[in-house]
C-alpha cells in the first residue's frame, strides 16, 4: 500500500471547501502594517542616491534638522557603528564568492540609483519626506555600467573598486565525463542565445516596517511587511546586535510577496537602529516607485545555451553559460538564484551530458533577487525554446520532439545530478494537446499562412519540470546555502473542542490558513471551523523558515501531517486507558478512537488531557505535538503548456488567444486554490514574455521608474486560462504533495515565446527577444524582410 | 466644526483639513478606515478606489477638500445588516481574492461597474477593470466573480 493511500481523499482532501482567511479581507479589516499607528510613532524617510554611481563627498542633515517636525537625521557615516557587519547574503556559492560589504546607508559610494546615503525622522510621514528633500549630498557622480556583459568587460566601471572585472563568482556543474565528446558525435548542433528581461516583482502592498521597543527591557518588536519573519529576527538580530530571544518580528497581514518580501531590507534594519537609539516606535512606509529602486528586481541574464542531438532528433547533451547580474550588491540570496535553475537546463528531457557555468556580476543596478520562479523560469525559458529551435532545425513537430525526449522511468536521476522522484511527461502532454486540440490549431495555423493572413497564427509548448519544495538541508549545505531546508509545525488540542495549529510557514495570500486546516481536519476530525492556524510572529511560532520557493505545503504542510500523526499516537494511549484495553487494540479514524466495545473522541481526549485526572503513569498532561520536517528530497512539479498567439505582422501586436495548462503538483489539497496560484503564476509569466521590463539608460537611471512606465498587466490584457491537471502523487512525502506557487510563472514565458516564433517562423523569422513588445516584433521582421 | 464635511459610510465628519491632504489619507489616518489601501503613487493600480456619490474614484487622485458636503462609500460600509454584499460574497465563493490587498479598491469598482452596466460581458468587465491591477490571480476568478453577480 503506498502511502497516498492513508489519506482520507474525497473527504477535505481534494476539496474546493472556500478560504478561512477571505473574510477580513472582503471586510477591510485585514492588518497591514501600513495600518499600524503607535503613541510616539516617528516616521522614517530615506535620502536616496539620485545616481547611479557617485563618490559621496560630505552629507550635511542639518538643513533638515531645522524642519519643526524634524526629530533626528543621521548619515550612512553617522550611523555605521549600529552595525555588526552588513545586510546578510545567505548563499556564497564558491569560496571565493565575492560578498562586499553592504551596510544599510552607504558610507563612500552610492553605487545605483536609489542607494540609501541618509535618514531623516519625523513626527509625521510628510515631514519626513519633505525633509528628506532638505538633507544635502553633495555627489562625485563616475560612470556606471548597468548591463552584466558589459560590465564583464575590460575598463568597465567598477562597482566595488576591489572586485576585480565585476565578477562575484563562477560556479559550474558538469555530468561526468562532461559533453565534449556528445558535442563531437552530434548529428546537429543548435546554439541559442537568449535574454531574460530585468522585472519589478510588484506585489501590490507596498513594503512597510514598524518597530516598537521596549528600552528598559532592551527589547523589540519589528512588524514587517515580509514573507520571511524567522529569517529575519535570526538575521537581524546579528546585524543590529539585538539578542535573538529580544527580538519579536511579525508579519501580519502581508499583501503578496512573490519573492519581493523573501529579503532582509535597509529599511529594516534602520527601523531597529533608530528606535534603539530614540527609544520610540519607528514607522516606515515604501512609496511605489521608491519601492521600484529600493526593493530587489528579478531575472536580468544573458543565456547561452547549446544542445547536441542525433539526426532524428534525441538529444545527447546540453551545455549552458549564463552571465547573471547581481545588482549592485547582493541581498539575501542574490547569489543563489542562477543555481536554483542550474539542474534544470535539460528539462524534462533524458540527456546523457550536462555542462552548466554561471558567471555573476556585479553591475551599477538594484540588488536582483529571488522573484516568483527564481532561477527556474530562466532554466525553463532557455531548454524549451532550444527545443523548439532543434524542432525547426530538423523540420520536425515540436510536440512529437519532446516527447521523443522525455524522462520515462522513475525515479529518474538527471544528468546534472538530482533524482527526480516521480512524474508521468506523457499523459500531461497528451492531455494538453487535447485540451489545445492541437491538429485543428495546427490546420488553422496552415490556412491562415495559405490565404495570406496578416495575423499569423503560433503555436507554443512548454513541458517543464521544476524542482521546489525547499529543500533537504544537507543538498543546501553542499551548495553553501546558509539555513536548512526543514519547516515546522505544532498541533495543540484545546480543552473546550478546538485546535490550534501553528505552521512555521509564512502565508501572503496562498490561503495556508486554509489548506493547513484541511490536513488537521482530514487526520483528526475536526470541523474546518474548529481550526485556528496560526503564523506569521515568531512569539506565536518560534520554530519556522517561512514562505518561498513553493516549499510551504510540500515541507510545512509535510511537518503539519506528522505533527498530528504524533497527537493521534498520543491520544490513543489515553484512549486505550480510558477504554481499558491495550493501545494496539485502539483503532482511530478522524478523531474517533474506538477499542473493545466502546470509543472516546479526540475532544474528550483533549479535556482528559487537560485536566489531567486519569491519565496513564507514563503520559504528560496537555494534548500537543511539535514535528520539524526535512525533506530527503526536493519536489518535482512537472506540465505540458500550450500557448496559442495570433501576431498581426503589420503592427508586430501579439495577441494571446488561448493558454492550456496541464500541470501535475501531486496530490491536490484544495484544487480552487491550486487553480488560483497557477492562473497567477500564468499571469506572471505571461508578462514576462509579452509586456515586462524595467530598463535603465546609460547612466543607470531606472527609465520604467513608476507604475505608469513598468506595465504590469490588467485584466484587459489578460485571457482566460484554460487549465487542467494529471495528478501524480509525489513518493517522497505522505502527503504526495509537490508545490504550486511558481509552476505558472516557470512554464509560461518559453511557451508564449515559442508560440510566438512559431507564428513567424515562416516569414523567417526565429528569434525574438521579451517582451515580444509590438515594436520588437515589428522591428524582428522588418530585418528579415530587408 | 471643521472646513470639511464628509458623510462616509452614512456617518457625517466634520474635518479640519489641510489642502494638500489626499482622500485616501484622510480615510486612512483621519478616520482609521484602513480597509482603503495604498498601492501606488501614480493613480496606477487603483487599489483605493472608493465610491464617491456612488461612483467610483481613486482615492489617491482627490483631495480631502474636493470631497466636501458628498458621500463616500469605502468597503467597510459595503454590508448591509451584517449581510456581505453580493459581490463580496461573489469574490469569496470564486476564490477572487489570494492576498486580499487590491480587494477592497477592486470590489468597490465592480460595485461601480454594476450600477452603470447591471449585465456586462466577460469583455465589458475586463475592460472597466483597467484601472485595477491585481498581481496575485490572474484575473479570471474576479471576472468570474463579477459576471455570477451580473447574471
Amino acid at each position: 500500500m503506498s502511502a497516498q493511500t492513508k489519506l482520507a481523499t474525497g473527504n477535505v482532501i481534494g476539496v474546493a471547501v472556500e478560504r478561512k482567511e477571505d473574510l477580513t479581507l472582503l471586510s477591510g479589516q485585514a492588518q497591514w502594517v501600513d495600518n499600524m499607528r503607535l503613541p510616539g510613532m516617528v516616521y522614517l524617510a530615506v535620502v536616496r542616491s539620485p545616481y547611479a554611481h557617485a563618490r559621496i563627498a560630505g552629507v550635511d542633515v542639518t538643513p533638515a534638522l531645522a524642519h519643526a517636525d524634524v526629530v533626528a537625521a543621521w548619515s550612512g557615516d553617522d550611523l555605521a557603528e549600529d552595525w555588526h557587519g552588513g545586510l546578510p547574503c545567505a548563499w556564497l556559492p564558491t569560496e571565493d564568492t565575492k560578498a562586499p560589504l553592504h551596510l544599510p546607508l552607504a558610507t563612500d559610494k552610492a553605487r545605483y540609483v536609489g542607494d540609501g546615503v541618509a535618514v531623516v525622522v519625523a513626527t509625521g510621514r510628510a515631514a519626513a519626506e519633505d525633509a528628506a528633500e532638505l538633507v544635502k549630498v553633495e555627489y562625485e557622480p563616475l560612470p556606471a555600467v548597468t548591463d552584466p556583459e558589459a560590465a564583464l568587460a575590460d575598463g568597465a566601471p567598477l562597482v566595488h573598486d576591489d572586485i576585480e572585472a565585476n565578477r562575484c563568482y563562477t560556479w559550474t556543474l558538469e555530468s561526468e565525463g562532461g559533453v565534449a565528446q556528445h558535442f563531437e558525435d552530434a548529428a546537429v548542433v543548435v546554439k541559442e542565445r537568449y535574454r531574460q528581461n530585468r522585472l519589478i516583482p510588484n506585489a501590490i502592498e507596498p513594503r512597510a516596517v514598524v518597530v516598537n521597543p521596549l528600552p528598559a527591557a532592551g527589547e523589540f518588536t519589528m512588524w514587517s511587511t515580509t514573507q520571511v519573519p524567522h529569517i529575519a529576527r535570526v538575521l537581524l538580530s546579528g546585524l543590529v546586535g539585538i539578542p535573538e530571544a529580544k527580538l519579536r518580528v511579525v508579519a501580519p497581514d502581508v499583501g503578496g510577496g512573490f519573492g519581493s518580501k523573501l529579503n532582509v531590507y535597509a529599511e529594516e534594519a534602520l527601523a531597529l537602529a533608530i528606535a534603539r537609539r530614540l527609544g520610540r516606535p519607528v514607522k516606515w512606509t515604501e512609496t511605489r516607485s521608491e519601492g521600484y529602486l529600493s526593493t530587489i528586481h528579478g531575472r536580468d541574464v544573458w543565456q547561452e545555451i547549446e544542445l547536441a542531438a542525433t539526426a532524428e532528433g534525441k538529444i545527447t547533451a546540453v551545455r549552458v553559460r549564463l552571465v547573471a547580474a547581481m545588482g549592485a550588491y547582493l541581498q539575501l540570496v542574490t547569489t543563489g538564484i542562477p543555481l536554483l535553475g542550474a539542474w534544470l537546463y535539460g528539462g524534462s528531457y533524458d540527456v546523457e551530458g550536462y555542462s552548466f557555468e554561471c558567471t555573476a556580476v556585479f553591475t551599477h543596478t538594484t540588488p536582483t533577487d529571488a522573484y516568483r520562479g527564481a532561477g527556474r523560469p530562466e532554466a525553463t525559458y532557455a531548454i524549451e525554446r532550444a527545443v523548439d529551435a532543434l524542432a525547426r532545425e530538423l523540420g520536425k513537430d515540436p510536440a512529437e520532439l519532446r516527447r521523443l525526449n522525455f524522462i520515462r522511468e522513475f525515479p529518474a536521476t538527471i544528468a546534472a545530478g538530482l533524482t527526480i522522484d516521480s512524474g508521468d511527461y506523457d499523459a500531461l502532454l497528451d492531455r494538453a494537446l487535447a485540451n489545445a486540440g492541437y491538429e485543428s490549431l495546427r490546420a488553422e495555423q496552415a490556412e491562415r499562412r495559405a490565404s495570406g493572413d496578416p495575423k499569423r497564427l503560433g503555436i507554443g509548448f512548454s513541458t517543464y519540470v521544476e524542482m521546489c519544495g525547499l529543500a533537504p538541508s544537507k543538498i543546501l549545505g553542499a551548495i553553501r546555502y546558509g539555513a536548512g531546508g526543514w519547516d515546522a509545525a505544532t498541533v495543540r488540542c484545546l480543552p473546550t473542542g478546538t485546535v490550534q495549529v501553528l505552521i512555521g510557514t509564512s502565508p501572503h495570500g496562498q490561503g495556508h490558513e486554509t489548506t493547513m486546516a484541511q490536513i488537521v481536519a482530514d487526520r483528526l476530525g475536526y470541523e474546518l471551523d474548529e481550526i485556528e492556524v496560526l503564523h506569521g510572529d515568531t512569539a506565536v511560532v518560534p520554530l519556522g523558515m517561512d514562505t518561498y520557493g513553493s516549499r510551504s505545503l510540500a515541507v510545512g504542510g509535510v511537518a503539519l501531517y506528522f505533527a498530528a500523526e504524533r497527537i493521534a499516537e498520543k491520544a490513543k494511549r489515553i484512549a486505550a486507558h480510558k477504554l481499558g484495553v491495550d493501545v494496539a487494540q485502539v483503532k482511530h479514524e478522524r478523531g474517533t478512537f474506538t477499542g473493545g466495545d466502546g470509543s472516546v473522541t479526540l475532544k474528550e481526549i483533549a479535556l482528559s488531557a487537560w485536566t489531567a485526572h486519569d491519565l496513564p503513569d507514563e503520559v504528560e498532561p496537555g494534548l500537543e505535538a511539535s514535528f520539524v520536517y526535512d525533506p530527503p528530497n526536493f519536489s518535482w512539479p512537472a506540465g505540458a503548456h500550450v500557448a496559442v498567439v495570433e501576431v498581426d505582422t503589420e503592427t508586430g501586436l501579439v495577441e494571446l488567444r488561448r493558454y492550456v495548462a496541464v500541470d501535475d503538483v501531486g496530490t491536490v489539497i484544495n484544487p480552487t486554490i491550486v487553480d488560483g496560484q497557477v492562473h497567477g503564476g500564468l499571469a506572471q509569466g505571461v508578462s514576462q514574455a509579452l509586456y515586462e521590463e524595467a530598463l535603465y539608460d546609460e547612466d543607470g537611471n531606472l527609465l520604467t521608474s513608476s507604475m505608469t512606465s513598468y506595465l504590469v498587466p490588467s485584466a484587459a490584457e489578460l485571457p482566460e486560462w484554460e487549465v487542467d491537471r494529471v495528478e501524480v502523487p509525489s513518493p517522497t512525502n505522505p502527503l504526495g504533495v509537490k508545490g504550486v506557487g511558481e509552476t505558472g510563472a516557470i512554464a509560461s514565458p518559453a511557451a508564449v515565446m515559442n508560440a510566438v516564433v512559431d507564428a513567424l517562423a515562416a516569414d523567417g523569422v526565429t528569434q525574438v527577444d521579451m517582451p515580444a513588445t509590438p515594436e520588437r516584433v515589428w522591428r524582428a521582421l522588418k530585418e528579415v524582410r530587408s | 466644526m471643521g472646513n470639511v464635511s464628509l458623510t462616509v459610510n452614512g456617518v457625517l465628519h466634520e474635518l479640519e483639513l489641510e489642502p494638500r491632504e489626499l482622500l485616501v489619507y484622510v480615510l486612512r489616518e483621519r478616520l482609521g478606515l484602513t480597509g482603503t489601501t495604498v498601492g501606488c503613487d501614480t493613480s496606477s493600480c487603483g487599489a483605493c478606489t472608493v465610491l464617491l456619490d456612488g461612483e467610483s474614484v481613486k482615492s489617491c487622485t482627490v483631495l480631502g477638500v474636493q470631497a466636501d458636503g458628498r458621500e463616500l462609500t469605502t468597503i467597510e460600509g459595503l454590508a448591509e445588516n451584517g449581510s456581505l454584499h453580493s459581490l463580496q460574497e461573489s469574490f469569496h465563493a470564486h476564490h477572487a481574492l489570494q492576498c486580499g490587498y487590491c480587494t477592497s479598491g477592486m470590489i468597490l469598482a465592480a460595485v461601480s461597474l454594476l450600477a452603470e452596466n447591471p449585465h456586462p460581458s466577460a469583455a465589458e468587465i475586463r475592460h472597466a477593470l483597467e484601472g485595477n491591477i491585481c498581481r496575485c490571480t490572474g484575473y479570471q476568478n474576479i471576472v468570474d466573480a463579477i459576471e455570477a453577480v451580473a447574471g
